[in-house]
């Protein structure tokens, strides 16, 4: 099954159409889209609006390919389920978004080979006559990265009265209204070293 | 601080007691991203904070808030949000703020510091190329300050601790 995603918030009529339309030229039954906030019905997948928690993740139990903006929870369940994705990216001077950030996560997921991105409607309709250049990606644990847990594990422990120093403790020119000794907790040592 | 929330619900003198986290994200990848962070959490009291009732069945029985969500298109939901993450957290009392934004995050950062809580802010991992705006708004707020692209750690700024991947 095809599993086309646009998030759950704004709307993204030129992904939807785009997939929709290649799905009705070649007779594809099988395409499912969550539509999120996006007026426009598609005509050739099933389709919903939003899917619980629990659905999204049946539906990815089922899914041989994502297709998809380049939001970063599809991406991250993508990895998770070791399932192909390609994205398009929203433009943001097409107000499909609030910035161009989307441009420089798929970037930088495609350079690690683990994504495909198409970068206009052409090229997603072009990408998905062929679909065997979409990459599969490696399974990726569903927790984050242990040195990340463990720095957040180690801050919720420490002590309440000890916030954490910032190096520097400059913020805009401005000074830190609490400076601590880096002696005085084990992350302060960590970041002093 | 004088309104240290963490000293109000602790029996003095006592041993270490079970810390309060507040765990906040908006919808879409903020809220995969804060659930990817839960094994850091094992042992503490958690209470959890996002935009959609439908994510409750993402985190079982632990206690869920659902609240408006508000962005910069949308400027008026930003009262009745900054309001209800304060009622939030003044009934929670947490000892730690864990967010991983937008919106709902930075206003837990800033009132839950203000109410005596340490606070962290872990920018998404879609912004690769520079902060996201509230990560930048946020900074002087939060006692940690994280960016998962090690390009885009700076000393006195935002640090690098690995990501959510």
């Amino acid at each position: 099954m095809i599993f086309v995603t646009i998030g759950a918030q704004m709307p993204f009529d030129r992904l939807l159409r785009t997939v929709d339309a290649w799905a009705g030229s070649q007779q594809r039954h099988e395409v499912f889209a969550q539509i999120g906030d996006t007026r426009w019905r598609p005509r050739h997948m099933k389709w919903a609006t939003f899917l619980d928690p629990i659905d999204y993740r049946e539906r990815l139990f089922e899914t041989d390919l994502i297709v998809a903006h380049a939001g970063m929870g599809t991406i991250l369940s993508a990895f998770e389920f070791a399932t192909p994705i390609l994205v398009l990216p929203r433009r943001y001077d097409l107000r499909e978004t609030r910035n161009d950030h989307q441009f420089d996560t798929a970037r930088a997921f495609a350079r690690t080979g683990q994504i495909a991105v198409a970068l206009n409607e052409d090229d997603l309709a072009e990408r998905l006559n062929d679909l065997t250049t979409i990459p599969v990606p490696e399974r990726a644990p569903s927790h984050a990265s242990f040195r990340l847990l463990s720095t957040l594990r180690q801050f919720i422990q420490e002590e309440g009265k000890q916030p954490i120093a910032k190096t520097e403790a400059t913020v805009a020119g401005a000074q830190l209204p609490h400076h601590y000794a880096p002696s005085e907790s084990q992350s302060g040592a960590r970041k002093a070293a | 601080m004088p309104m240290d929330a963490a000293s109000l619900n602790s029996p003095s003198g006592q041993g270490p007691r079970t810390k309060r986290i507040l765990a906040v994200a908006s919808g879409g990848g903020h809220w995969v991203q804060l659930l990817r962070l839960r094994a850091a959490f094992t042992g503490a009291h958690v209470a959890f904070v996002t935009v959609k009732s439908a994510y409750r069945a993402d985190v079982e029985t632990a206690p869920f808030y659902a609240v408006n969500d508000a962005t910069r298109w949308n400027k008026f939901g930003m009262p009745l949000l900054a309001m209800r993450i304060l009622i939030i957290i003044m009934r929670e009392r947490p000892d730690v703020v864990i967010t991983t934004g937008a919106a709902p995050g930075y206003f837990a950062v800033v009132f839950g510091r203000l109410l005596g809580a340490r606070t962290v802010w872990i920018d998404s991992m879609a912004n690769v190329s520079r902060l996201s705006l509230s990560g930048q708004k946020v900074d002087r707020w939060a006692d940690l300050l994280l960016t998962q692209w090690s390009a885009l750690a700076r000393p006195g700024g935002p640090r690098y601790e690995g990501a959510v991947l």
